[in-house]
């Protein structure tokens, strides 16, 4: 079994509201100078071998499901373990 | 005979039954459409109720977007069959890209449920022909991810076609330029968060605002026929 990982990320441009949450209690504690934004890690276990056709089909899978690309954008990568 | 309003049901759909309620005291026949249906019963308009379909799993409305009866709505919504997304309804729209831009978290985080003003910005449309515009209205509104986003341009397109349909008066929750509903090229698919089905009765709610939305559409189906 080889894993995929793919990324979600909300676009810069669209406020963030769990990431700003999290960066104010960051500095409630103490931490400063931390700016966080939250997004989303998917690990897509593929069954038999990761191919390049594969690839494309699991990027078109984030496209549809995974990732709404008027909010986010996603990366595709080979987890290497 | 009356013009049959379906209202499909998402596993995780809450207002369903009080969206069918309103559809009867409105006048229509109400008929249920299940999510898993592969077809709409042959009625002449659809709602998508409020909720948390799959549990707000994913994105709101994302995995209910590809629910089967979903193709259909499309189908029939591109042949202009009037449809109105209501809360998690319209986030289901959005996501089947029936409606621009998207739903997020509120600005502060907050779940807000309380009644809300709003003003009508436009009567052009299958659902809101019975208002007057810029009529100004209150509808129960209550939700944790209601704050309408879109690009630059697809604001600019939206406010220059006249598409945005309903504005906050007092904005709850960040929406881009006060935005609460919003309509398709055509007129006929409007979406909005606040509740028009929860506004129908004096006994329950404190307006009967929700009134023109069943009005509107059903004066829309009679000049149809």
């Amino acid at each position: 079994m080889a894993r995929v990982v793919v990324d979600v990320m909300p676009k810069p441009e669209i406020l963030d509201p769990q990431g700003k949450a999290v960066t104010g209690a960051l500095g409630r504690l103490g931490y400063e100078g931390l700016t966080v934004r939250q997004g989303k890690r998917f690990e897509v276990e593929v069954a038999g071998e990761v191919t390049d056709e594969r690839l494309v089909e699991i990027r078109d899978a984030a496209e549809k499901l995974l990732a709404n690309t008027v909010i986010e954008t996603f990366d595709v990568r080979i987890d290497e373990v | 005979m009356a013009p049959k309003i379906g209202v499909v049901t998402f596993p995780g759909s809450l207002d369903d039954h009080d969206a069918l309620r309103a559809v009867r005291i409105g006048g229509a026949e109400p008929v249920s459409l299940w999510h898993g249906s592969d077809s709409l019963n042959g009625v002449d308009a659809v709602i998508l109720p409020g909720g948390f379909s799959y549990g707000d799993y994913l994105r709101c409305g994302a995995i209910a977007r590809f629910a089967p009866v979903m193709e259909h709505v499309i189908q029939a919504a591109g042949q202009g069959m009037p449809v109105l997304g209501i809360c998690n309804g319209f986030q289901v729209l959005c996501e089947a890209h029936l409606l621009p831009g998207a739903l997020i978290r509120n600005e502060r985080q907050a779940f807000i449920c309380r009644d809300q003003r709003l003003r009508v910005e436009s009567v052009d449309t299958t659902w809101t022909s019975a208002f007057a515009k810029d009529q100004e209205i209150t509808i129960v509104l209550k939700n944790g991810e209601g704050r309408y986003v879109a690009d630059v341009d697809t604001l600019a397109r939206l406010e220059g076609e006249g598409r945005v349909v309903f504005r906050y008066l007092d904005n709850p929750n960040g929406s881009l330029n006060d935005i609460a509903g919003i309509c398709n090229e055509r007129g006929n698919v409007v979406g909005l968060m606040p509740h028009p089905e929860h506004n129908v009765e004096s006994l329950t709610s404190p307006s009967l605002d929700g009134q023109p939305f069943f009005a509107s559409v059903l004066d829309f189906l009679a000049a149809k026929v």
